[in-house]
């Protein structure tokens, strides 16, 4: 067995709604709302206007900021708006929305045969920023800047974050299934962007099948197939480097200060396209689930396709749901209603029934410890939500390193008094970037 | 421009996660009573009516003052969450048997309306709500709290009506296994609670076992009373009555209420350091003071006074045992 990482918690997986579902394609949206902001970073600008003429694959919007990611058209059809719209992440952001021409044709040039074997770094790189991809988890940086290797620094090793330690989502494990040679020439090109020989796999015990494929894919290439214990947040980065490879991301920084590089299985997949076929990220597989969806589904999707028509693929409901998350139930964000676009981190749209959340109330915190045992950070959580009861976020970032939080859930998971410490962070690191901003 | 689509909310949106662990304070609480009731039982059984009036009002009192302060300061009222129940009958089980029963009740109102609300209520209490309670009947009454009775059950007629630590204080040692007739003797009244002493404390093999399920629920950690009997173990071991390494360890981990107070009371989680580390020194220094009250203190017994002390470094001990943080060498 190998060793794990410190702390975690191990809540129910409830993967069996979905895990030996193939993936199913959905139809396409009657109009897609693309927002121009999918990822950490700059937004970007709109190149087309209302009434435009586009095709598949097209960018649509674009910026010169290097830490963004382009926005391309999902569908051909015709930009009928440009405006405010509903956003997963956001509330309401900037979005182009494209009526469907029902042609679903490619923009010219799309796809293309590219021999990716000839490519160096900075071209790969430049693929790969040119096509919009972002890391598909949830976290939605940027890929092309985490590729690019700073001048102080040497890359090492790559890992591929197969774990999906989220509860429910099976995303990754059916494309592990299913896509594994687009999955190993993703991490292949990824490898030699970064000018690395050392490649791991990090899969989470729990899908033995998806080890066993993924081992055998991967045969002769060099890269390392690891089977990790299955506990949350194994596949939180800094988690994941620790249990590969034995070493811890300091404090306030970055994987590439250990010289690694992680991505994950659907982003893997994005660099792969566009890569080789010089297709941009346009869609992406994830999982609709939970006990509120009468047909819990893998299905590949559209950006720009909404929650709503997502959901109705899969049967629609089959109780009126308490919740509905974007993402997994640890991290995922709970959304006010359906009508909102699929944008590119979306890993899964969960429909909770009544009880199936189960956040309970919060009373005081009686100090069990119960939270420090949980943190994988080695934090003390139970501080956060005391000192963000009374306001004192600078205390909590200066005594308690309220900044290494990264907000995995494993301490609320495991409260007996279910303090919501999770908002307490949130709040607090609002709080005191605010004020650090006020003060410059 | 186009309308921003409504943005009613349809659905619950609190902030991540969205699951919980089945985990709660009642149940932890519920669980710590039930773990205690079989030594409380014992007691009754041993000890008589007076001891079984004693732990009634004892709990149905801390339970009505809590209620009380709750509705009075128009808090939402918890009485069933275990907790104020729990300081009912820990502090019952730690008053002796004869003590006049309506005493019971003005020590679960100091735990409760003092120690417990108007330090902040639960979770935010210093000192263990039923220590403190223990400790003010110990000033007030001083008499009527240190008088122990005879046992109801068919033991020696020899075991006297004082306790074995008095004995020792007063008497000695030799006079103390005198009593029991022999040392065996001893150890196995002590073992199974056949001694006079505090209604929850004597039946060293009830206490242990609820503590042990309290370990295996992972409620309390096992390293709390192990370094805390232990160290009171060795230290009466070392400093024996007739010299170095005379003492007689095995008497002095079963005697008074160390069992009671290493199991149920230094790992009260509330007013213990929160991490284990914390934990550890907390029970080391906790048995370093029993150990020091009962060998030189005026008093036969320390076990209260030991954990309460400990009590008020338990912040301090906090501030020196943060966990080790990812990321961050040393
Ligand atoms: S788990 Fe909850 S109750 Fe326990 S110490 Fe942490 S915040 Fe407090
Ligand atoms: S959310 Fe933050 S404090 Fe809580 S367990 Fe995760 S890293 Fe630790």
């Amino acid at each position: 067995m190998m060793k794990s990482f410190r702390g975690g918690v191990h809540p129910n997986d409830r993967k069996s709604y979905t895990a030996n579902k193939p993936i199913e394609t959905a139809p396409l949206p009657n109009k897609a709302i693309i927002p121009v902001r999918q990822h950490i970073g700059a937004p970007c600008s709109p190149i087309v206007a209302k009434g435009d003429l586009v095709k598949k694959g097209q960018l649509i919007a674009t910026t010169d900021a290097f830490v963004s990611g382009n926005v391309h058209a999902s569908i051909s059809g015709k930009v009928i708006d440009v405006g405010e719209y509903p956003h997963p992440g956001l509330g309401t952001c900037l979005a182009i929305v494209i009526e469907n021409d029902g042609q679903d044709e490619w923009a010219e040039g799309i796809p293309l045969k590219r021999d990716w074997q000839s490519l160096d770094a900075d071209s790969i790189n430049k693929i790969i920023r040119e096509a919009g991809i972002v890391g598909m988890g949830g976290a939605t940086f940027p890929t092309h800047v985490k590729m690019t290797v700073p001048k102080d620094k040497t890359a090492e090793a790559f890992i591929l974050n197969a774990a999906e330690c989220e509860p429910y989502l099976t995303a990754d494990h059916r494309l592990m299934l299913e896509e594994s040679a687009r999955i190993v020439t993703g991490v292949k090109i990824a490898m030699k962007a970064l000018g690395v020989t050392k490649g791991y796999v990090g899969i989470e015990d729990n899908k033995p099948d998806a080890i066993e494929v993924m081992k055998k894919a991967f045969e002769g290439t060099g890269v390392e197939v690891m089977g990790l214990p299955t506990k949350y947040p194994q596949g939180a980065e800094k988690m994941l480097i620790k249990v590969i490879t034995g070493k811890e991301v300091p404090s306030g920084g970055l994987p590439m200060d250990v010289g690694v590089v992680v991505q994950n299985v659907g982003t893997a997949i994005a660099i792969s396209d566009a890569v080789t076929q010089g297709i941009p990220l346009i869609q992406r597989v994830t999982t609709i689930s939970g006990k509120a969806i009468k047909e819990p589904k893998n299905i590949l999707v559209r950006v720009g396709t909404t929650f709503r028509e997502a959901i109705d693929f899969c049967g629609g409901f089959a109780s009126t749901p308490e919740k509905i998350l974007s993402g997994g139930p640890m991290m995922g964000m709970a959304e006010p209603h359906i009508d909102l676009p699929i944008i590119k981190g979306v890993s899964g749209i969960l429909a909770l029934a009544e009880g199936e959340s189960n956040t309970g109330k919060q009373s005081p915190c009686i100090r069990c410890g119960r939270c420090l045992n949980a943190c994988p950070m080695g934090l003390n959580p139970s501080m956060f939500s005391l000192l963000g009861e009374k306001n004192l976020f600078e205390e909590a970032v200066e005594d308690f390193s309220l900044l290494d939080c990264v907000e995995c859930g494993s301490c609320v998971y495991a409260c007996p008094a279910k303090r919501n410490i999770v908002q307490y962070v949130k709040y607090s690191k609002a709080q005191n970037a605010a004020k650090k901003a006020a003060k410059k | 421009m186009a309308e921003v689509k409504s943005n009613k909310e349809l659905f619950n949106v609190s902030v991540s996660p969205h699951i919980r662990s089945e985990e709660s304070v009642s149940k932890i609480m519920w669980t710590v009573n039930l773990t205690l009731a079989p030594a409380a039982l014992f007691g009754v059984y041993h000890f008589g009516l007076n001891a079984l009036m004693i732990i009634l009002l004892g709990i149905v009192s801390a339970v009505f003052f809590e209620w009380a302060v709750e509705k009075i300061r128009k808090k939402p009222i918890t009485i069933k969450d275990g907790s104020a129940f729990l300081t009912g009958l820990l502090l019952a089980m730690c008053l002796p048997p004869t003590l006049p029963a309506w005493m019971a009740i003005v020590g679960s109102f100091i735990a409760i309306v003092v120690a417990k609300h108007a330090m902040g209520g639960i979770g935010s209490n210093i000192f263990n709500p039923a220590h403190i309670g223990r400790a003010a009947l110990m000033v007030s009454w001083p008499v009527a709290m240190t008088t122990w009775s005879k046992m109801t059950t068919s033991v020696p007629d020899v075991v006297s009506s004082a306790t074995p630590l008095n004995i020792l204080k007063q008497q000695g040692y030799d006079a103390l296994i005198s009593t029991f007739g022999s040392a065996s003797n001893m150890y196995q009244a002590m073992f199974l609670g056949n001694r006079s002493g505090s209604i929850g404390e004597t039946c060293t093999v009830l206490l242990v076992l609820g503590g042990l399920f309290l370990i295996y629920k992972k409620y309390i950690n096992w390293q709390v009373p192990v370094v805390m009997i232990g160290t009171v173990g060795i230290l009466t071991w070392i400093f024996g009555p007739a010299g170095f390494l005379t003492g007689d360890p095995l008497f002095h981990m079963m005697a008074g209420g160390l069992i009671i107070g290493a199991f149920f009371m230094a790992t009260d989680m509330v007013t213990i350091p929160i991490t284990i580390k914390g934990q550890i020194i907390f029970a080391f220094g906790a048995g370093v003071l029993t150990t020091l009250i009962r060998l030189k203190g005026g008093y036969p017994e320390g076990v209260c006074y030991a954990i309460l002390l400990m009590n008020c470094l338990t912040p301090l001990i906090d501030r020196f045992c943060q966990p080790k943080k990812f990321g961050v060498r040393g």
